[in-house]
């Protein structure tokens, strides 16, 4: 059973297919087709609703894709659509401002927008260019080209009127507080089951019970298998209802992240210590895919491509893996094996992944190379750590997403600048040792030589950006 | 209700009737559906409710590019609980082809497959899933055929979906041989998904009478209802189509539509139940055409200043496995591959390619863009050869007076509003100061550069096809004064419907909140036009605007006999009806009508003058009039990685005496990052056996709000009505500015340049994705310095 406000009111579901999608549950159990499906992949952002979540004495609100959320993880949450916002027959400012700035043509796209404008009018009192930006990026538009809605987006900061989720907000936290996971939850079909532990213990008794269960965290990769490849998953466990391994804790040595910690939530531990880091999560896919993907499933989906693996993999990050009550710690770069193969063993689960500070690495960098600024998957992330003393190089760490089957270091390349005079000519011979790390495929992002070229072409771009800072090198400065 | 209103005062009426409507022609009214819109409210066709005997269609597509079906086995479909029928070819009973035009496009394979993707079967249940599932478990057994999976190769072989077609003024041959001097070269151009956020879908609930209602995201209702009565072979006066909105059209849903009704309306037929197919997004990409990819080649002539004396292209269009709309959309590139510019003595051929692919069809701009781009390619090259400027060129070429207004398909350029443009954009974009700081700044910037690039369009506005250019509209007024609109056209989010409801509120000089729109409906106005050509308003306008005229005609003389004044003496005015010195509330004059027995009904006809074109001659006046526009956008490029992005773009475009500014803008923007998507980072890739790799979003990248240019100025051209006499005098809008995007291609292609200090064009084929941009700026360093191509060397520490 798991309990969820729509909107303000409660419901209760216990017969549910596992695999539903928020979005088909909406359009089909309580008929509320305000919210659209444009793509069922998470790329488009139609089907964009807002989750309000208890946090202390407050509601946290986060734009999501109903597309890739199974109806598990709306336990103990507000789940709010396109529908709730209008209060009789006053527009929402959210609303109102698309409206009156001609920021709806085919209307398709328009729920989903106006919640992610919703949302991010929720966090950001008098958000700049950059957060609508990155509120919006996730939400495609084919008819407007775009400038009316950025324009909405700055008239609804206008608007400081409490709406009625501020006006109702103490008695909606008195009901979630009512409604907060205390105990595992269960749903089933009759055939496919998920279940919601609350704590590790829960989550490795399950394992033991369940070894081949999938363990479902923000689910915006999982949930594809389900949409995209029409396969069904029997046993969910899914991880969200465990606060222990949300955590996010910082210590003069390390930066701890909880593997169901959700990327969002990593951001502004990560740019503090390393702006690029940061950078690079803005990013990551599109802030609906953000606040559900964790860091945790990043690494445990096993992708090629990233995008955090080759950062941490850079910064020299560890991954814990426990089963039951025993824990090991690997490096992350020992954590992949091959193509979507990993040390994870039957049962084990990652809890967290631990992160040195700054002051413990070199100058990092990150570059991704995509067709698209916005979310889209790198054709090529290089990221690299070197530290660099007296004209040496002391260290290099450097370690690339989308040239291997796995993210993995540049190992020859490393050794040609370790030691070495910090050059041209250096860098020069990096390149030559970096085509020998890798032989990367060509695919539909780019070809091979491509991704052979513009990996090599970082190391000069790193080159530029330590050697002589006041030359521009990147064109997304003038995002 | 009439009887409930309050009473009026003669001053207060007199007070109103003295201002002008707000609501009517020219204004930025809202779009008629913004707040439904944006509350969820709106209903698409998936948001319909459904019948509890409701039926979901998924259809098996083919997973071979060229083949031949040697065994279609359905009986393992029925082993899922759930499914009422699985229907093949055999299973239709009328006529088996949905082609637009000519045959070709049969609505499921009989025995020969011609693409990836082609649906093969297809499967009714009570839910999507099981459809799915029962539909891939049927047994489907191939021959493997070859494929032709490229342009060129089809080319080479002849392989067409119909025969070429050539344009010709003067001696080219001639032209060329005696040219001072000569630049040739080809360029393959991309196609592009239309991306419709809402995908392909129709629902359909069968009649008493045998026959069909429709709920289709169609932008040819006509065509559906034709398609639906042929392969049920029924009267087409059976069928009935309604459509309120789609979510987005983009030509997409010209022809395209008609698969997914005419399936759906064939299980109807078989089951008696309510029907509805709506397409994966992954099943729409792979299954429905997409713009054509063009593969154009040119050898052109032109005199030291850099004017061109003799051309020829030959461009040749990549039309998929179908004839579709293909010949008039080759035709379409062929009459714009003059853009705005005298050709001299010219040559122009259409090819229409054949390959084992799905269907190319209209998408915006309907073939114009691919022809378009080619001067603007032509032109780059030239000026790079002597050395000047892209934009001096390309205003010297420009068309002119008598000896250089006519196109090479002899239509006479009349009312040519670019070199007034060109020069109010070049002084207002800061052109020349811009460029010579983009210099300064490539200068000193060794890894990232600037490009800028000013380019016009001009675009022929009607259907090629002369007989598709009429339209008809529906209007009756109720008795408590409230009207009720209909028209041929589809609303597909461009704001027809809010610009047709402003040309009756005009007319009436009543409020645009007492019209009401309603769906698009062939049982309301007959045997329309698809809206395409961007000519929606133009012809729906006009014809609501005649529906309009003649109730109001009626009403005059009513009014002339009631009250005993003159024609000169009845004046509607802001919601009222001034009668000599008497003042009236809209609702009380038609109320008084009604008692008078007056008809308060009409329908309304349009066609548009003057055009006529010969194909055979290949000589005519196949445009009413042109449209203008012209964009100067600036890039930034990265020479380490091909990265760009889109900097500033200022637009000056034409739509005459605008129904309503702030859609013209609307239309203008969204056209134009749709255009610049087109040719920076929307790929389409094929793999070997003919499958389409970039099938869903997350490999085919439409522009996201980072595209946008960071610094973004439009304006529309003032004070310049139609000459033509259109509807209040306004320009059709919808396609034209999709060619404004083409400045950002050639702004990429001036920062690769710079690198070469401009004495040359870098080569590079659309869609001028990273990759492609990289390779182009690899062949300009090498061209550069053939034995250094390092770009750092000259900052090395």
């Amino acid at each position: 059973m798991i309990r969820f406000l729509l909107n303000r009111e409660l419901r209760v579901e216990q017969q549910l297919d596992p695999n539903m999608t928020v979005l088909n549950y909406l359009r089909s159990t309580p008929g509320k087709t305000g919210t659209k499906e444009g793509c069922a992949s998470g790329d488009c952002g139609a089907c964009t609703v807002v989750l309000g979540e208890l946090d202390g004495d407050r509601i946290r609100y986060k734009s999501i894709n109903a597309c890739l959320t199974f109806v598990s993880a709306l336990n103990g949450k507000q789940l709010i659509t396109v529908e709730d916002l209008k209060q009789g027959s006053e527009l929402h400012p959210a609303q109102q401002a698309m409206v009156d700035c001609h920021g709806s043509q085919c209307g398709f796209c328009t729920p989903g927008i106006v919640m992610s404008m919703f949302a991010l009018g929720k966090n950001v009192t008098h958000p700049d260019k950059e957060k609508i930006n990155e509120a919006l990026a996730g939400n495609l538009c084919r008819c407007t080209g775009y400038r009316p809605i950025i324009e909405a987006a700055e008239q609804m900061y206008a608007d400081v009127t409490p709406d009625s989720f501020t006006s109702e907000q103490d008695a909606t936290m008195a009901k979630l507080r009512e409604i907060q996971p205390q105990q595992q939850a269960e749903l089933s079909d009759g055939t496919k089951r998920s279940f919601n532990p609350t704590s590790i213990a829960e989550l490795s008794t399950l394992l033991e019970q369940y070894p081949h269960a999938r363990l479902l965290a923000g689910g915006t990769d999982l949930a594809l298998e389900v949409t995209q490849f029409h396969r069904e998953i029997e046993t969910l466990i899914y991880i969200g209802d465990i606060p222990g391994l949300k955590q996010i804790s910082v210590t003069e040595q390390q930066i701890e992240l909880g593997a169901s910690a959700s990327l969002s939530s990593c951001y502004h531990t990560l740019n503090n210590d390393y702006p690029d880091f940061g950078a690079l999560l803005h990013r990551f896919a599109s802030l609906q895919i953000r606040n559900q993907g964790t860091l945790g499933g990043n690494i445990g989906n096993a992708s090629p491509i990233g995008d955090s693996p080759p950062a941490l993999i850079a910064l020299g990050a560890k991954v814990v893996l426990r089963k039951g009550h025993q824990s090991r710690t690997i490096n992350l770069q020992d954590y992949f094996i091959d193509y979507k193969v990993t040390d994870q063993q039957p049962g084990e689960f990652i809890e967290k992944v631990i992160v040195p500070r700054a002051a413990d690495n070199g100058e990092f960098r990150s570059y991704k190379i995509s067709k698209r600024i916005d979310d889209d998957i790198s054709a090529v992330l290089g990221c690299f750590n070197l530290k660099i003393s007296n004209g040496v190089v002391e260290s290099a760490r450097i370690a690339f997403g989308g040239m291997a089957a796995i993210p993995k270091r540049a190992s020859l390349c490393e050794q040609a600048l370790t030691g070495a005079p910090w050059t041209m000519a250096t860098i020069e011979q990096a390149k030559a040792a970096l085509q020998q790390d890798f032989s990367p495929i060509s695919d539909f992002r780019a070809s091979k030589e491509y991704r052979i070229l513009v990996a090599s072409n970082m190391l000069t771009r790193y080159f530029v950006e330590i050697e002589t800072p006041e030359v521009e090198t990147r064109v997304t400065a003038y995002v | 209700m009439f009887d409930h209103k309050k009473e009026t005062s003669y001053e207060a009426m007199l007070e109103l009737v003295k201002q002008d409507l707000k609501t009517g022609v020219g204004r930025s009214v809202k779009h008629e559906s913004a707040a439904k819109q944006v509350s969820g409210e709106a209903i698409y066709v998936d948001d319909r409710l459904e019948f509890p005997n409701q039926l979901h269609i998924y259809a098996r597509m083919s997973d071979k590019a060229h083949a031949r079906i040697t065994r279609i086995d359905t009986t393992p479909c029925y082993e899922f609980p759930g499914v009422a029928i699985a229907i093949t070819a055999q299973d239709i009973p009328g006529i088996k082809d949905i082609g637009a035009l000519k045959p070709g496009d049969p609505l499921l394979v009989e025995d020969l497959v011609e693409y990836y993707g082609q649906p093969v079967l297809a499967v009714a249940a009570g839910d999507h899933d099981t459809a799915r599932k029962a539909a891939m478990a049927a047994i489907v057994e191939y021959e493997e055929l070859e494929p032709v999976l490229s342009v060129e190769q089809a080319l080479q072989n002849n392989h067409f979906v119909s025969a070429p077609h050539t344009h010709k003024r003067g001696d080219s041959a001639s032209a060329l041989a005696t040219a001072k001097h000569r630049l040739s070269g080809s360029v393959h151009i991309g196609g592009q998904e239309h991306f419709y956020l809402e995908t392909q879908i129709a629902s359909v609930v069968p009649t008493e009478d045998g026959g069909m209602i429709v709920y289709s995201s169609t932008q040819n209702p006509t065509e559906v209802q034709k398609l639906v009565a042929e392969v049920l072979d029924i009267p087409f006066n059976k069928v009935q189509i309604d459509m309120r909105r789609m979510g987005g059209g983009f030509g997409g849903k010209e022809t395209q539509a008609a698969g997914p009704a005419c399936i759906a309306a064939v299980v109807a037929k078989l089951t008696g139940r309510p029907a509805k197919m709506r397409l994966p997004r992954m099943e729409d990409m792979m299954m429905t055409g997409k713009r054509h990819p063009f593969f154009n080649q040119y050898d052109v002539g032109f005199d030291d200043n850099g004017m061109i004396t003799g051309c020829e292209m030959k461009l040749a269009g990549n039309c998929g496995n179908s004839p579709d709309l293909s010949d008039s959309i080759v035709d379409r590139a062929m009459f714009h591959s003059d853009n705005s510019y005298y050709l001299g003595d010219a040559t122009i051929t259409g090819y229409r390619c054949k390959t084992n692919t799905a269907s190319n069809t209209a998408y915006r701009g309907f073939g114009g863009p691919q022809g378009l781009i080619m001067p603007e390619i032509i032109l780059d090259e030239i000026a790079r050869s002597l050395g000047k400027d892209p934009l001096e060129i390309r205003k010297l070429n420009l068309y002119g007076d008598e000896g250089r207004d006519t196109t090479h398909y002899y239509q006479k350029v009349e009312d040519n509003v670019l070199p007034e443009m060109l020069a109010d954009l070049e002084q207002s974009s800061d052109y020349q100061q811009r460029r010579a700081e983009i210099k300064e700044y490539n200068a000193s910037s060794p890894l990232l550069k600037k490009g800028l690039a000013l380019t016009p369009v001009k675009f022929g506005i009607s259907f090629t096809a002369t007989f598709l250019n009429q339209a008809g509209a529906l209007i009756h007024i109720y008795t408590d004064g409230s009207i009720h609109l209909n028209h041929g056209g589809t609303e597909m989010g461009q704001g027809l419907n809010t610009k047709v409801a402003q040309i009756v509120a005009e007319e009436f000089q009543v409020d645009f909140d007492n019209i009401q729109i309603t769906a698009t409906n062939t049982e309301k106005v007959p045997n329309t036009s698809p809206t395409a050509a961007s000519s929606g308003a133009d012809l729906n306008g006009k014809a609501a605007q005649n529906a309009a005229r003649t109730i109001k005609q009626r009403l005059v003389e009513f009014a002339v006999s009631h009250f005993k004044v003159t024609e000169e003496d009845v004046e509607f005015r802001n919601n009222h009806v001034v009668i000599r010195d008497q003042l009236m509330p809209f609702a009380d004059f038609i109320q008084l009508a009604y008692f008078n027995q007056i008809s308060l009904s009409s329908t309304g006809f349009y066609r548009t003058p003057k055009i006529f074109y010969d194909r055979e001659k290949a000589s005519g006046r196949p445009f009413y009039y042109f449209a203008y526009g012209a964009a100067c956008s600036e890039v930034v490029i990265d020479t380490l990685t091909g990265e760009y992005k889109i900097l500033r773009v200022d637009i000056l475009h034409d739509v005459g005496a605008s129904l309503n500014p702030a859609i013209d803008i609307g239309q203008v923007e969204g056209a134009f990052v749709q255009g610049a998507g087109w040719l920076t980072t929307e790929e389409l890739v094929w793999n070997d056996q003919g499958r389409l790799m970039t099938s869903g979003p997350a490999g085919y990248k439409i522009p996201a709000v980072t595209d946008m240019p960071v610094d973004f100025r439009v304006r529309l051209v003032e004070n310049r009505k139609n000459k033509e006499d259109t509807v209040f005098h306004s320009k059709a809008v919808g396609e034209p500015p999709f060619m404004l995007g083409i400045s950002v291609f050639c702004a990429i292609k001036d920062a690769i340049a710079s690198i070469g200090d401009y004495r040359k064009s870098p080569v590079i084929d659309a869609p001028a994705t990273p990759e492609r941009v990289l390779w182009a700026v690899r062949e300009m360093q090498q061209l550069q310095s053939p034995h250094s191509v390092s770009p750092t060397a000259e900052i090395t520490p």
